[in-house]
């Protein structure tokens, strides 16, 4: 469970590293074709973002990591478990080794901070109401919430506290797999910037891996591993900042060589 | 995770005034309750100002649950007096209670207890206060679209026609079918529950009187608003409610389009035309159900049913029975918008406050009604 070292890839030979693989995917909504056997792999430990424009279909590959959707053909390995092909009593156990954040937080709305963050460690293990309120208490205070947020329901959040919240909900159960869908939208600069540094530390401390999609280049920047860019229903680039940006994909040049990513290359 | 089978285990060993803690196994979220209770039995029976060393070199898997767990302990230790030492933490393991070290601290906070009827009698407080506070609002809701409607008039122009339209078209044809049916059917109930006294009195004929003035004056307009109540009532809360989650409201106000001008009012005054105009649709189908079951039932015809009814029934009854729904349609259109705004940021209310919005239509109907049967017969009408 602990943070691997990270060696480098190389195909097949270090299959003990990776975390996520996904071969051959197609995904198509109708007529409308997403992903055109698509492959990737994700390594123990590491922040691996998955950028795209709108509709280039990196919601909907994350989704189909945590068996929201199911590609129309393809492989993924979780964890070393087919997920495409699993029990209900595999994919539950499954299931408890990630954390989601989602978009706008998803938290529950009848229940309270609090309860939100402990509401899978009441269902799931045997420990005390205590002992939960204990746990639910330090990662409230991990997050960065002040204490009385534990008793505010979601609609009472800030934008920031919800994702703070939702973080601290993901994390309840100490994931192996953290999943973020955009956690830095819809926070003001300052708020991204902390957010994604407590990603970092959180990480670093507590050694999961973690799989985000982002828009936010400064995200890319500060904590990414390494990424994926996803254009023409396949990826178009992965690695590295460095690697990526050697590139010369029409797509890539526009994402990073554009007014927005130009500023932050000078620096 | 899954693996239960690596207990987290705590082995306590004493020395003069010194402890042992040798903790071994995994500790994580799945292993560590029987670790709990040992710890537990422990820090009760632990002497103050006693050197503790704990020993986790041999723990495989430390989790937040762990650490947060041995941390908690150390705490209630330190609070004892007891010096405490970790020993054998790897980088890892000291990295994670590094982290959690401030963050469980001051977390065992005791509220103090009450007695349990203190508390009843703070709840019943609490919930009179905010039942006040909930009158207030709605009175002031209702004077604040009084004063819109002080608005409309002054400027016609500023009447939404098209809304109120729409809105008699959704309130009330919609409706009719529903209406017609209830009012039917009550209409057979009254007939046959009537039927079966009036024939021992050999009274057939004033089954026609029964039916026609309590179909016309009472039964009509309150099924006919119980129908409206739970139907547009809760339909009002319901679109008002999205509309302020969803931000609309908000929207509207700053393009100042006044909500009450916008949506209240077009409803209210919508469901004040369409009422009347149902009720005297329903004493029309309940009368005629009563009929119906007066052929059937008392051999009485169509025609002599007309005959008497032209006799006994006074204008004066359906007049009532209509101006009262007048102000049902006021009292349901009301509270539904009045429930509406009051939906706050989240989903679990909006189904909250449309029960309580066709509850209180409902209530706040009988009461009127009520009100309206003391009036009258103190002033003989």
């Amino acid at each position: 469970m602990r943070r691997v070292i990270l060696g480098s890839f190389n195909g097949a030979g270090n299959l003990s590293n990776i975390v996520i693989e996904m071969e051959d995917i197609v995904t198509r909504f109708g007529e409308n074709l997403v992903h055109d056997h698509l492959n990737l792999s994700i390594k123990e430990g590491e922040i691996y973002g998955l950028l795209g424009g709108s509709g280039s279909g990196k919601s909907t590959l994350l989704k189909e990591m945590i068996m929201l959707l199911r590609p129309e053909s393809g492989r993924i390995r979780v964890l070393g478990k087919d997920i495409l092909d699993l029990s209900t009593i595999e994919a539950e156990a499954l299931r408890k080794q990630w954390g989601v954040l989602f978009q706008s937080g998803a938290l529950y709305s009848s229940l309270n901070v609090a309860e939100n963050i402990g509401i899978t460690l009441r269902e799931y293990t045997d420990l005390s109401k205590d002992f939960i309120n204990t746990i639910v208490k330090a990662k409230i205070k991990m997050v960065g919430l002040p204490d009385y947020a534990a008793k505010l329901y979601p609609a009472e959040l800030s934008g920031g506290m919800v994702k703070r919240a939702s973080l601290a909900r993901a994390l309840a159960m100490d994931p192996k797999i953290l999943f973020l869908d955009e956690p830095t939208s819809g926070l003001d600069p300052i708020g991204a910037e902390e957010f994604d540094k407590l990603i970092l530390d959180l990480r670093n401390i507590l050694g999961f891996t973690v799989i985000m999609v982002t828009h936010d280049l400064d995200s890319i920047w500060n904590v990414v591993d390494r990424f994926c860019v996803l254009g023409d229903h396949k990826i178009i680039a992965e690695g590295t900042l460095n690697e990526v940006m050697k590139s010369n994909h029409p797509i890539i040049a526009k994402f990073f060589k554009g007014a927005r990513g130009s500023v932050r290359s000078k620096v | 995770m899954g693996d239960h089978t690596n207990k987290a285990v705590v082995l306590i060993e004493k020395k003069d005034n010194s402890y042992l803690l040798t903790c071994d196994g995994e500790w994580n979220l799945n292993t560590i309750t029987e670790a709990t209770s040992k710890l537990k039995e422990f820090s009760l029976v632990i002497e103050v100002k006693s050197n503790l060393t704990c020993d986790i070199s041999s723990i495989e898997e430390l989790d937040s649950a762990g650490a947060i767990l041995l941390l908690e302990y150390i705490n209630i230790f330190e609070e004892k007096n007891c010096m405490v030492n970790i020993v054998g933490a790897s980088s890892e393991q000291d990295k994670i209670l590094t982290m959690y070290r401030d963050k469980v601290k001051n977390s065992s906070v005791v509220s103090p207890k009450r007695h349990s009827l203190i508390n009843q009698f703070e709840k019943i407080g609490h919930k009179t206060i905010l039942s006040i506070r909930d009158m207030v609002s709605f009175l002031s809701f209702l004077g604040e679209s009084f004063s819109s409607l002080v608005h409309y008039i002054l400027h016609p122009s500023s009447i939404r026609f098209n809304a109120i339209v729409k809105n008699i078209e959704d309130a009330g044809v919609r409706a009719l079918p529903i209406v017609a049916l209830t009012s039917f059917l009550i209409g057979v109930v009254v007939a046959y529950q009537g039927a079966v006294q009036l024939e021992k009195f050999g009274a057939n004929i004033f089954i026609v009187d029964l039916i026609g003035i309590s179909v016309t004056r009472e039964l009509a307009p309150l099924i006919t608003a119980i129908v409206v109540a739970g139907r547009s009532g809760s339909s009002y809360t319901a679109q008002i409610g999205v509309m302020k989650i969803t931000e609309e409201i908000d929207a509207m106000k700053t393009m100042s389009f006044n909500p009450f001008r916008f949506l209240v009012l077009p409803r209210m005054i919508a469901l004040m035309i369409a009422m009347p105009l149902m009720i005297f649709f329903a004493d029309v189908v309940g009368i005629f159900g009563g009929m119906f079951i007066s052929e059937i039932q008392m051999n009485l015809s169509y025609t002599e049913f007309a005959l008497r009814l032209q006799n006994v029934l006074e204008l004066k009854h359906i007049w009532i029975g209509v101006t009262k729904g007048v102000f049902f349609a006021w009292l349901i259109a009301a509270v539904g918008c009045f429930r509406g705004f009051q939906v706050s940021y989240n989903t679990e209310s909006i189904g909250r406050y449309t029960t309580i919005s066709v509850v209180n239509g409902i209530f706040l109907v009988i009461a009127c009604d009520a009100l309206f049967s003391v009036v009258l017969t103190e002033l003989g009408i």
